[in-house]
């Protein structure tokens, strides 16, 4: 292959002087040696996602009766079966408690994201997505996005206790931070950088030269959160320093369009809709690498889902409904456990749209999905539900049912944290604790 | 039917009131400092025992404020705040322990820029620097030497050392230098200082010598506490001024301050503050009802619903200066139109607040018979007992009552969910009947289950699915069956005052007490009781204590999660 990189003709023509370039899109760099090279000569990234739904799911319309890969979908899973090879169904893991008291909807969800239950939202360890942000992440426009559909702002990726990561809520505020003021589209024939913005670098790193001796007049665990705004702030200069490059050129994207004003709303239907608008603006935001880790919540853990007007939520029938005799579970609840996995076909939906290299946006995932019980009505942590989509552009393998039989959940936590690149040999506390990697997934 | 008398605008109430306080405040004055010796030898205050130096994020309503008062009200602040944290209860104490996430350092990125490319505008630059040369291209260090050490006082509440005034000089004079402008490097090294940790963050320093056992705060750490909770923001240059000549350590020069603070328009804005924290005001936010349930329900209610309260409790605390109990038997309030439209009451007076006293037979009584409480406390589509109780008893009581246990059996529940013309009194007859239910729901359904004359958004009703809403309840021992009965039960509880001083001292320092802190806190118990409850006096008690400015060496002492593997619970839960 050629050694002219892009880049390289563009920093030579840039030399100083602030000039606007015109960028030919050169055919040399089209990939003509392999697929994971993409039209820029630059490896396709792999991404890393989550993608969560509230109040767990109906076992007998979710879990496959038989493993393996031949495995028949139930009811709510059928949705899915266009995304069969690309999909794997994990049962029968748990949340290990050891005597943690389980605040119900959060110690199973903050537990098997941060591999140590807790009894409230106080996480003693950073959640994996966090982990694998801090492996991945750091090159691009945003560390991380999270989004969530149903009007909550909260999220369930922590950095610490006491600093989540909060979620947009609204599309078109979450098209204008990716999309609006500071986005370069990657396919502008022009790329003029800006005096301004150097300056603007260039005061900015005078803020961290107080770092030591800030860090010394206060006590430990300020400290920690002091390392946490310094690392917040490095996202801005990183930012900056990506506004004072050409973007590398990304094959087939267009900026998509601002999406509609929607209004607050908890509805079902209004979700979906919402959760559409969002999925699609991540997936662009994805493709052109405006950042390379993300988490949606689809509902909160203790969803607030609703039917038109019913007067009770989707949490709050997962108590009060009576089972069916003749269906054997809560008929409601069922009708909104179906919902979100018609939803998570939505957000497979965006991903698999955008074509990269020979396959697709999905295939350079892993988009780990999971509830945050298994059967609401009794808080249940054994069984949560998870799947994992995508190949993270063949890093890991799909296409099966795998059941855990009892295994603690971290043992799917260590593994797409070892799959996306992170050096981790244990993860998790007490009987949480495990170096067993789910083998079958990795490829 | 009019359900309220209207009174005098509150305009002309005010003055009234206002002029009767400063007449108080002048004798007080008068008397001078013979009361002042008297306050500092017979306060019995308990030694001051103090906790870590607390490092601290500004809140929005902190943000905003301060900009305005450094700069000016117009200077615009572009950013979206995340959800705070809260913690034991309080916003103001999850300041003391939240983070700074990318998203957060996005934001004030962004409002740093805007900020500091308004103040340096060519029209309203001239507003704040002390000079303006014409020659923009060369550069001016005299001048930019005066406006940023000043500006950097204002800003780090603190003057700034040689050091950082020669960066920040240095900075303006190398943007200068690129960029050819003398003012767009003004504006840059403003950025820097907009951004930097020590100013969205409240550093404090202890003075030297201070490591073992009990010494206080520096001084310009004492202003900023100072300020932060009697104005709800930055130190102004009087106070600052005190701060760098010694006065805030002597009882004189402290309570001097203190007046000032407390007369200052500033003062009214910390007490709303203060109370929109303790309602947890800030999760409107994220609140949805069900339009087809409840269509009046918009989002001109949900604004007026908390300036309602908010406007009650200010009128009540500081223009009346009357008793803290009386805030949840009080029929005085202030009412819009879309808010009359819920409280099913006609407010003749369009676009405009009302003055007005809920007539006796009209069911309200008490800040928690409000919309804002009533509709925050319940579901999209319905009411709850339970939420409600819940809320009374966290809010007003400072009581815990713990999650509910995971592995509940809910079968008996939902045979009684689901019947025709059933009241939420049927629905959770099960949860006083079945044992591992009834330990908690007995402290918070019987006291929701009056609540239940007001629906999902607080407008008052009589039946539920057709059938009579039995509305007796009771609160520790005390059985009511009517809003008034509540609000009197809930006004004469003793955690009722004892839980407002409690959150006051911790929402003023920025973290849980310590243990130590059991005896002031009881002290300052039986003042708030000597006072008549008046929450401003309160307020005072506790910036002139002793115990307010005292820190204590040993930083994990602090009442804050600690990493360890295993079973733990939060500090200071009560059960």
């Amino acid at each position: 292959m050629t050694k002219i990189t892009r880049r390289s003709i563009l920093r030579g023509a840039l030399g100083g002087a602030a000039v606007g370039v015109g960028i030919p899109l050169l055919d040399c760099f089209l990939d003509n040696n392999g697929t994971a090279i993409a039209a820029t000569g630059q490896r396709i990234p792999v991404r890393f996602g989550t993608w969560i739904w509230g109040c767990g799911f109906i076992p007998e319309k979710w879990v496959p009766t038989t493993v393996g890969r031949e495995y028949l979908m139930p009811e709510d899973l059928a949705p899915l079966e266009p995304y069969r090879d690309k999909l794997a169904i994990f049962s029968g893991f748990d949340v290990k408690l050891d005597g943690v008291p389980n605040k119900p909807h959060v110690t199973g969800c903050l537990g098997l994201r941060t591999g140590v239950p807790v009894p409230n939202e106080s996480v003693k360890a950073p959640t994996f997505d966090v982990l694998i942000g801090q492996k991945i992440g750091g090159d691009s426009r945003f560390r991380s996005i999270e989004v969530s559909t149903s009007g909550v702002e909260r999220s369930y990726s922590y950095h610490a206790a006491g600093s989540p990561n909060p979620s947009e809520t609204s599309p078109l505020t979450l098209y204008r931070r990716l999309f609006g003021e500071g986005f370069q589209d990657p396919n502008a024939a022009i790329f003029t950088p800006d005096t301004r913005t150097m300056a603007q670098k260039s005061v900015l790193s005078a803020v961290s030269e107080d770092r030591q001796k800030l860090m010394r007049t206060v006590g430990a665990s300020d400290r920690q959160r002091l390392d946490e705004y310094f690392t917040s702030l490095r996202q801005i200069e990183q930012q900056l320093a990506l506004r004072l490059e050409p973007p590398a050129p990304v094959q087939d994207f267009t900026k998509p369009a601002p999406p509609p004003e929607v209004p607050l709303n908890s509805e079902m239907g209004a979700v979906m809709e919402t959760h559409r608008l969002m999925a699609g603006l991540l997936a662009k935001a994805l493709q052109c690498n405006q950042t390379r880790v993300f988490n949606v919540l689809l509902s909160d853990t203790a969803s607030n889902l609703r039917r038109e007007g019913e007067t009770t939520t989707h949490h709050t029938l997962t108590h009060e409904e009576p089972v069916d005799k003749q269906l054997g579970y809560q008929r409601e609840v069922s009708w909104f456990a179906t919902k979100s996995m018609i939803a998570w076909k939505d957000f497979l939906d965006a991903l698999d749209a955008i074509p990269e290299g020979d396959g697709t946006l999905l295939d350079n995932c892993l988009v780990f999905a999971h509830s945050d019980c298994s059967i609401a009505k009794s808080h249940a942590v054994e069984g949560i539900p998870a799947m994992v989509a995508g190949n993270a552009g063949g890093k890991v393998r799909t296409g099966y049912h795998l059941a855990g039989k009892g295994d603690p959940i971290t043992r799917l936590g260590l593994t797409v944290q070892q799959a996306m690149g992170v050096q981790v040999e244990k993860w998790g506390a007490l009987s949480m604790e495990t170096r067993r990697t789910v083998t079958e997934l990795i490829a | 039917m009019t359900r309220f008398l209207a009174l005098p605008s509150r305009t002309r109430l005010a003055e009234a009131l206002s002029s009767r306080r400063r007449q108080v405040a002048a004798a007080l004055l008068g008397l001078g400092a013979l009361a002042l010796i008297a306050l500092s030898l017979g306060s019995g205050e308990p030694d001051p025992v103090g906790g870590p130096t607390v490092l601290r994020r500004l809140t929005e309503t902190q943000y905003r404020a301060t900009i305005a008062d450094v700069f000016a009200p117009d200077i615009p602040v572009n950013a979206r705040f995340e959800k705070p944290v809260r913690y034991e209860g309080l916003v103001a104490i999850g300041t003391g322990t939240s983070g700074m996430s990318p998203f957060a350092m996005e934001q004030y990125d962004t409002a740093a820029q805007g900020i500091a490319a308004a103040v340096l505008s060519a029209k309203r630059r001239k507003d704040f620097l002390p000079c303006l040369p014409a020659n923009a291209k060369a550069f001016h260090e005299e001048c930019a030497r005066e406006f940023l050490s000043d500006v950097g006082l204002m800003l780090f509440r603190r003057p700034l050392s040689a050091t950082e005034v020669s960066r920040y000089v240095g900075l303006a004079r190398r943007t200068q230098e690129q960029l050819g402008n003398f003012y767009t490097g003004l504006e840059l090294s403003l950025y820097t200082m907009l951004v930097s940790p020590e100013f969205l963050f409240r550093i404090e320093q202890a003075k030297p010598g201070a490591d073992d056992g009990t010494g206080e705060l520096d001084a310009y750490s004492k202003a900023a506490r100072l300020s932060y909770f009697l104005t709800n923001s930055t130190p102004d240059r009087e106070l600052l001024r005190a701060a760098g000549e010694g006065e805030l350590d002597s009882r004189w020069g402290l309570s001097r301050q203190v007046d000032r603070l407390m007369a200052s328009d500033r003062f009214e804005g910390a007490v709303e503050a203060f109370f929109a924290d303790m309602l947890q005001f800030d999760r409107f936010d994220e609140l949805s009802k069900d339009p087809a349930i409840y269509p009046a329900f918009n989002s001109d209610v949900i604004a007026d619903a908390q300036e309602q309260t908010l406007r009650t409790i200010v009128n009540h605390l500081v223009t009346e200066d009357a008793d803290y109990r009386d805030l949840f038997t009080t029929r005085e309030t202030f009412l819009t139109r879309p808010l009359g439209v819920i409280y099913r009451t006609p407010v003749p007076t369009r676009g405009d607040w009302e003055h007005v006293v809920f007539a006796n037979d009209a069911n309200r009584a008490g800040i928690q018979s409000h919309v804002s409480f009533l509709a925050l406390h319940s579901h999209p589509g319905r009411s709850s007992p339970t939420l409600r109780g819940y809320a009374v008893r966290q809010v007003f009581l400072c009581q815990h009552v713990p999650d509910p246990p995971a592995n509940v059996d809910f079968s008996a529940v939902e045979e009684n969910a689901h019947q025709k013309n059933s009241t939420a009194r049927d629905r959770l007859v099960m949860h006083s009947t079945e044992p591992s239910c009834a330990g908690c729901h007995k402290v918070m359904d019987p006291l929701g289950l009056t609540m239940e004359q007001y629906d999902g958004v607080g407008t008052f009703r009589t039946r539920e699915n057709g059938a009579f809403i039995d509305t007796s309840g009771s609160l520790d021992g005390t059985d009511f069956n009517t809003t008034a009965g509540l609000a009197q039960a809930l006004r004469n509880h003793p955690e009722t005052p004892r839980c407002v001083a409690e959150r006051m001292f911790k929402a003023a320092v920025g973290r849980d007490i310590t243990w130590g802190e059991r005896a002031y806190l009881d002290w300052l118990d039986e003042q708030f009781a000597d006072d008549g409850y008046r929450v401003p006096e309160l307020m005072r008690r506790i910036a002139l204590s002793r115990n307010f400015f005292a820190v204590s060496g040993g930083d994990d002492a602090r009442g804050k999660p600690q990493v360890v593997t295993g079973r733990t619970s939060e500090p200071g839960d009560k059960s």
